[in-house]
């Protein structure tokens, strides 16, 4: 039997895991607009992708915060404080995402549009950039005392790593919402996506390759070369399958490189959950960061029930929107006058 | 400043400006949820304008609330990260809850009800806004489930320091919580109701400027028609009808708000007298409530306050159900609060700049004495003028008068300022803890903390001073912004939800609109469906959406 906070560990993994691959596709879409969307229709067909479950997709990070709270609060506070300053742009950058979403289309304005375009472009890359920094320094450690806090000030934090996870998870969303667009989308955007992903998938997985090697190389264990090898099987299968327009494969294999490459950094990481860079006797681990085991158990039951039902209903919206969307379906903007 | 007090700025300007959204879209959420259950029960027109019209403010409002609600999750971790060492164990797990229960549902239903028009048979969709609806309802029982854990701590024990779990159930069902949920919702409604009042009034009002309704000598409403601009006669109905719904929920909702709230202040009396005593100002024990006070109602000096206008009584009552308790006052309060908990701040290094300090056990007076008045006063008046709307417009529309018309629109900010006052006067009565102790419960009285000790030890004050003015810039750009796109929904009436009006096919009152006719799935789906030959409507389901 393994312990619960350690299956909480892998629960979050799994938070983890589900919201880099949903979000991931409306991130990467959302910088898109500004890449790839050429024409007005162009990128309202972008948009309504992602139109009705981007927000769910989003929860998934909310979800994995308020679960490490309740599991793992030493965790939480001293991620979070530690990152004070990333976190806030992190914020902000949603902020702008998901008011952009909801707000361009309310003026029939090509200024109006536009601005609101580059809020979401903006954003949804400060966002993820911020997130893959925020999950790279867990992996691989932050400055923290005694108490869990930050030493050295507000950017005592920031080494490479926090650039490479950053960036990690910036191109690996913008592959993922090309391989996405390839399989939501007919028309223009189908074509021009679809090229997108052969050309610049392999570039595109490298940094978290990268990250996945270097968090292996730290302080892996021999069972977790299995989930790395994985990954790159997974990497060169989309890419053939890319190659040869099965978009549905391609799509899979990117998130089956997702899944194995975040178990990597995952278990490597097992069983600190915060390295201290100062003093490895400070680093916050499994068991002297979690909740108790009451609380645990509480959790564990509710999500026993609720993890599945969720999952179920989100399928269950993908399934009912699963049609592709092309400029054809794609209505004459509106204009709203006062009466 | 010190880093104490911005962070509790920020706390305060974010966690309130997130409360100006969420009653909102709680209330208006279970009123577009009720108006479409209308329409699909009797098939009216006018029920479907309404839940069109009413959806599409709701959903300009809706999204502010998530945007805001992202910075509350977080900002626990960041600036208040000693706050979420001490209690993480047991407020973690209700803010847990309510992300997995509350927040997905809630999105992904909403998402659903907004593209699914055309693609959810009818009963399906309807009922994708009532799961959307009912779980903003259970996602504000939850966070209350956390901040009354705050007021009132239950169901834990102190092990090392911290208090640690033992009874979830004890959290779920704490007598706080019972009483603070249904005063919250109610409150939500009232806001609905005055949104609801303010806006169709101001569409009866425009109707009758431009001559469309007139009204005879005798007093009778002649109701006309102006298809083309999609002002026909279901849409006068469409508006005395939400003018009456939101008449009546604002009356109704204010009694519930009075009943809950003097529920509320019972347990107050008994769980924090000290908030009791501030919110009266009140220095010596006393009987009476006092409506209006001049002086300085922040003074521990009772020379310096005179009540003017007093109920004798109406104090004890609020207490304790009778005239005649002697509820405490502020100066044999601070005795009783050093003698339990303290005169200073323990000296441990852990507290940082705040370690030895002094403690202060009065609130800031002035904002609990106001606070508390402005949220009865604003609430009241609001109710006594829905049932004044409801009078003058009984023969079917609204005055001529200018003037009135602007005092309506105007009106919709008095419940938002209830609420405001309310959650102002409650987080800042309960100073200077950031949990209050609990007198009353015998065995857990240590559960207690001071906000001075909850603030993240390892931020600076340059980063608190950075987020807070990237926060407030933020917030009030974009409060701008979705104040003017309300303005404008809203002047656009219900055409800026239903274009079709305009375009001449959805006046003649038996049809159902653009729900039936526009047919289906409109993309060329992934199996070809080129062959359709069904011409779109423009309010497809995209067009009601993105
Ligand atoms: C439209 C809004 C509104 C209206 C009309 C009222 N309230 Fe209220 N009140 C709130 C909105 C509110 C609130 C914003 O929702 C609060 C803040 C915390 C809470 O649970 O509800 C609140 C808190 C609150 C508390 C504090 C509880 C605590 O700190 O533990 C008391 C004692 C009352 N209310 C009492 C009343 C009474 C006696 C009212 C008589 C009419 C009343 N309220 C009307
Ligand atoms: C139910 C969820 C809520 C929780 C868990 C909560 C918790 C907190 C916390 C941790 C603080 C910071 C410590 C402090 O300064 O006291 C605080 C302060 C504050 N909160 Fe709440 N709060 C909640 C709801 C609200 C709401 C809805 C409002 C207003 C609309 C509000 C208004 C304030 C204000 C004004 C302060 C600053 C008080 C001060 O520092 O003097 N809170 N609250
Ligand atoms: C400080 C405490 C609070 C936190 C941490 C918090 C957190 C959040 C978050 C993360 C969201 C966005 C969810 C989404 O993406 O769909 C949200 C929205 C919401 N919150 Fe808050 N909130 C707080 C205070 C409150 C209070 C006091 C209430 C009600 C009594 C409330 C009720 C809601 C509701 C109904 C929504 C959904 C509707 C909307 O998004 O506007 N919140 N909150």
């Amino acid at each position: 039997m393994i312990s619960l906070p350690t299956l909480w560990f892998i629960v979050l993994a799994f938070l983890w895991t589900g919201y880099l691959f949903l979000e991931g596709f409306d991130l990467g879409v959302g910088m898109l607009m500004k890449l790839m969307g050429r024409t007005e229709k162009d990128r309202r067909v972008m948009l309504n992708t992602i139109g009705p479950v981007w927000d769910g997709n989003e929860v998934w990070l909310i979800t994995a915060g308020a679960m490490t709270f309740a599991t793992f609060p030493l965790w939480y506070a001293a991620l979070f404080s530690a990152l004070y300053i990333p976190l806030v742009f992190v914020l902000l950058g949603l902020i702008f995402r998901a008011v952009s979403i909801e707000y361009r289309g309310k003026h029939n304005d090509d200024r109006w549009r536009s601005r609101w375009d580059w809020a979401m472009a903006l954003g949804s890359f400060v966002s993820a950039f911020g997130v893959g920094a925020a999950l790279a320094l867990t992996t691989t450690g932050l400055p923290l005392n005694e108490n869990g806090d930050r030493v050295g000030g507000a950017f005592a934090w920031f080494n490479g790593y926090a650039v490479l996870g950053g960036f990690a998870v910036v191109a690996f969303c913008l592959v993922h919402a090309c391989a996405f667009l390839a399989l939501k989308t007919r028309g223009d955007i189908e074509v021009r996506a679809r090229r997108a992903v052969v050309r610049w998938l392999p570039l595109g997985v490298l940094p978290m390759a990268a990250w996945a090697i270097v968090v292996q190389l730290q302080n892996g264990k021999a069972l977790t070369l299995i989930p790395l090898v994985i990954a790159v099987a997974a990497v060169v299968l989309a890419w053939i399958t890319a190659r040869r327009g099965r978009e549905g494969w391609s799509f899979t294999w990117m998130g089956l490189f997702l899944v194995a490459g975040v178990v990597t950094i995952f278990a490597s990481l097992y069983p600190n959950v915060l390295p201290s860079t100062l003093d490895p006797a400070w680093s916050l681990t499994v068991d002297n960061a979690s909740s108790s085991d009451y609380t645990l158990t509480v959790i564990s039951w509710v999500s026993l029930f609720g993890l599945p039902l969720v999952v179920l209903y989100q399928g269950w919206t993908y399934w009912v929107f699963r049609k592709r969307i092309t400029a054809a379906s794609i209505p004459a903007a509106h204009t709203v006058n006062a009466q | 400043m010190e880093a104490l007090d911005i962070a509790r700025w920020q706390f305060g300007i974010t966690t309130v400006y997130h409360f100006l959204m969420v009653p909102l879209t709680i209330g208006l959420g279970l009123v577009v949820a009720t108006l479409q259950t209308m329409w699909v029960r009797t098939g009216k027109e006018q029920y479907l304008r309404m839940t069109k019209f009413w959806g599409k403010l709701f959903l300009i409002n809706f999204i502010m609330g998530v945007a805001t609600g992202l910075v509350q999750e977080f900002q626990f971790g960041m600036a208040w990260s000693e706050y979420s060492r001490f209690v993480g164990d047991v407020f973690g797990a209700p803010l847990a809850l309510e992300s997995l229960l509350a927040f997905f549902t809630e999105s992904v239903f909403l998402g659903l009800w907004i593209f699914g028009w055309n693609r959810l048979p009818k009963k399906l969709h309807l009922a994708t806004i009532w799961i959307a609806t009912l779980a903003s309802v259970l996602s504000a029982y939850f966070i209350l489930a956390a901040n009354s854990w705050m007021q009132h701590p239950v169901g834990v024990e102190m092990v090392d320091g911290r208090p640690v779990l033992n009874d979830i159930w004890a959290v779920l069902t704490n007598n706080t919580l019972l009483v603070a949920f249904p005063h919250q919702i109610t409150a939500a409604l009232s806001v609905a109701g005055g949104f609801l009042l303010g806006i169709a009034w101001f569409h009866l009002w425009k109707r009758r400027r431009d001559g469309i309704d007139t009204v005879n000598a005798d007093g009778t409403v002649t109701v006309g028609s102006r298809p083309e601009t999609g002002r026909d006669t279901t849409d006068h109905s469409v508006w005395i009808k939400s003018l009456r719904i939101g008449a009546v929920v604002a009356m109704i909702s204010f009694a519930g708000t009075a009943i809950t709230g003097d529920l509320q202040g019972k347990l107050m009396f008994d769980q924090q007298p000290m908030k009791m005593a501030a919110a009266e100002a009140a220095c010596h024990d006393g009987t009476s409530f006092s409506i209006l006070s001049v002086g300085d109602v922040g003074a521990k000096n009772c020379d310096d306050v005179t009540a003017v206008i007093e109920v004798p009584g109406l104090l004890s009552f609020l207490a304790n159900n009778d005239f005649d308790t002697e509820v405490k006052g502020v100066n044999t309060l601070i005795p009783e609060y050093q003698e339990a908990y303290g005169t200073h701040i323990p000296d441990d290094p852990k507290y940082g700049e705040q370690a030895g300090t002094e403690i202060d056990y009065l609130p800031v007076m002035s904002v609990t004495y106001w606070g508390f008045r402005i949220m009865i006063g604003f609430g009241g008046v609001a109710a006594v003028a829905a049932a004044a709307a409801l009078w003058v417009t009984r023969k079917g529309t609204v005055p001529a008068s200018k003037w009135l018309m602007r005092l309506a629109v105007f009106g919709i900010l008095a419940p938002f300022g209830a609420n405001s006052a309310g959650w102002i006067f409650t987080e800042m009565g309960r100073q200077p803890f950031v949990v209050a102790p609990n007198p009353s419960f015998t065995g857990i009285d240590q559960v207690f903390m001071f906000t001075a000790s909850a603030v993240s030890p390892g931020v600076s004050r340059a980063e608190l001073l950075f987020s807070l003015a990237a926060f407030v810039l933020v917030y009030l750009a974009l409060l701008i912004v979705e104040v003017r796109l309300l303005f404008k929904f809203t002047r656009g009436g219900v055409p800026s939800a239903m274009p079709e009006l305009l375009h001449g096919d959805g006046h003649d009152g038996g049809s159902s609109g653009g729900m039936d006719s526009a047919g289906g799935d409109d993309g060329s789906g992934s199996d070809g469906s080129g062959g359709t030959t069904k011409t779109k409507q423009p309010d497809d389901v995209l067009g009601f959406a993105y």
